[in-house]
């Protein structure tokens, strides 16, 4: 179980998390969605331990992350960077292998799994600047399950690909879930979130406004409100 | 990889030691010992001390244009050097010029580690480089400008363009410590080098402390630069050309081009100083010109590569 508790983040003099708490047990799939700069990336690093609170704190199956050695930390919560990219051209493999750091080995196991999972054991010797864009981010999320971690936070792992590419994305996530890890994902695409997650948790300018079931948050005319759209039938979404 | 480049090395360091100004041929053992050794031992650690520092300043920056000078390393040993000329000292102390050399390295080592200890990211580090190097570069331009004499004003400038000439053993266990405690410092950081192509933060969610390691870098670099700067002058483009090289045989993972990187290094710098003892020209080309020849031009079609593919 990891916990955010009252999450307060202030960065050059902008609150831009106030009080958030939001909890996700193993085996939970929560998508975290809300418009642009309401404070999803920042509330996923403060997940991570990457951004340290200005109050509250994380806590992991009830110990502060902070009393976590960060090797520690990082064989238990791994995050994927939005638009995660690779300086150099390295392989599919040596990608994946990164996810072994935290580890201190290079146990070939998990990640022939993890390169199995996204679809990628048959291009693993190919270099990741030389792939699709689907390609490089499944490269990127294989990193991810590399690590065999507790929790996974993912910034936006389905922007820019093309809709089959984003469900298999999504379902991936879901077997991960089912493992028995700690899901969270910021999303932008609404229908995408309310179809996989268990949870929706929509943030408004920095505060928690909605964390339920998809189909209450949808039909709630705050989720309208927030994102200035109409909510149609079915997960569809019109211009306001 | 690592193992074909030190074998290059190690070939390139047989035929340095039977190269001379009369050609090819097993020399006097005098000359063997006092003239051909110490100043192939120097190729060796100027040239794997480059070689290893630009491959870990490329992973560090993200970036294959990035080069060893940009730390300013290089700028405060030709400051240091410059200062002994310009006082005197080195024509009354014997080692006073690498002594100078180094001790303006270690102050730009300092500073510049110093400088990256607060900044904490890349982009911060090149920057206070940079700044490093400039200061060193308009100190030096000062000193030429007011050099006593103009004899004075030629040696400072000779020795600005690197060589490895008339070295002794004196020179190379001047460097050697340095240049050993440098590499000893930046060999073991392949695994962070290579969470950081990922970025900064991937690389600190990975467990990877990512502010120490630009600390330890910056100093290893600064080390292994430094050394072989102190009692060669300036050799440039080493640092650059070199993991560029490297990364056509041994794939772009950072961590996989520190040793070949060094192996490979003093393989250019072996066979760079080979070739200049053996163009016949009145007086010997300097080391520094013919890297500086040779890298130039490659500098500019990676820079033109770079521009093609973005």
């Amino acid at each position: 179980m990891i916990a955010a508790e009252t999450i307060a983040v202030r960065l050059d003099g902008r609150t831009v998390l106030d009080g958030v708490s939001l909890a996700v047990a193993p085996g939970e799939l929560v998508a975290l969605v809300g418009p642009n700069g309401a404070g999803k990336s920042t509330l996923l690093r403060v997940l991570a331990g990457l951004t340290r609170p200005a109050a509250g704190r994380v806590t992991l199956d009830g110990v502060a992350l902070n009393a976590l050695a960060p090797r520690a930390r990082a064989r238990r919560i791994a995050w994927l960077e939005q638009g995660a990219r690779a300086a150099w051209g390295m392989t599919v493999r040596e990608i994946a292998l990164l996810g072994r750091l935290p580890h201190g080995d290079a146990a070939a196991a998990p990640v022939a799994a993890a390169l199995a999972a996204v679809g990628l054991d048959r291009m693993a010797d190919r270099r990741i600047d030389r792939l699709s864009g689907g390609e490089a981010r499944r490269a990127m999320i294989a990193r991810v399950l590399a690590t065999g971690p507790d929790v996974m936070l993912l910034d936006e792992p389905c922007a820019d690909l093309d809709p089959a590419q984003g469900f298999a994305v999504m379902r991936l996530l879901r077997e991960e879930a089912a493992k028995g890890r700690a899901v969270v994902v910021i999303l932008h695409d609404l229908a995408l979130a309310a179809r996989y997650a268990d949870r929706m948790a929509l943030l408004e300018s920095g505060r928690l406004v909605a964390d339920a079931a998809p189909d209450a948050v949808m039909a709630d005319a705050l989720a309208g409100r927030v994102f200035r759209v109409r909510i149609g039938e079915g997960p569809t979404v019109l211009p306001a | 990889m690592t193992a074909a480049l030190t074998l290059l090395a190690a070939g390139l360091a047989a035929v340095s030691l039977l190269v001379g100004a009369a050609g090819f041929g097993v020399p006097d053992p005098v000359i063997l010992w006092e003239v051909r050794a110490p100043r192939t031992a120097l190729a060796v650690l100027v040239g794997g001390g480059l070689g290893l520092a630009g491959a870990v300043m490329q992973g560090l920056l993200r970036n294959r244009l990035a080069d060893p000078g940009l730390l300013g390393v290089t700028g405060g040993a030709s400051l240091g050097a410059v200062l002994a000329y310009y006082w005197g000292l080195a024509a009354a102390v014997p080692l006073a010029l690498p002594l100078g050399g180094l001790a303006g390295a270690l102050v730009a080592a300092a500073l510049v580690f110093a400088l990256a200890a607060r900044a904490g990211t890349g982009a911060a580090l090149i920057l206070a480089g940079i700044a490093v190097a400039a200061i060193a570069s308009a100190a030096v331009a000062m000193a030429l400008s007011f050099a006593p004499n103009p004899f004075a004003l030629a040696e400072i400038t000779v020795w600005l363009l690197g060589s490895l000439e008339d070295r002794s053993w004196r020179d190379a266990t001047l460097a050697a410590p340095v240049v050993l405690a440098g590499a000893a410092l930046l060999l073991p950081l392949g695994a962070r080098l290579d969470a950081l192509a990922l970025g900064e933060a991937t690389a600190e969610s990975l467990g990877v402390p990512v502010a120490s390691t630009m600390r330890l870098a910056a100093l290893g670099a600064a080390l292994a630069v430094g050394g072989g700067t102190a009692v060669a002058g300036g050799v440039g483009f080493v640092g650059l050309i070199v993991p560029n090289l490297v990364r056509f045989g041994a794939g772009e993972r950072p961590g996989a081009l520190l040793a070949p990187s060094l192996w490979a290094g003093a393989a250019l710098v072996l066979a760079a100083d080979i070739v200049v003892r053996l163009v016949p020209l009145q007086q010997e080309l300097r080391l520094g010109v013919l890297t500086a020849l040779l890298g130039a031009p490659l500098l500019l079609h990676l820079a033109l590569r770079h521009a093609r593919f973005g």
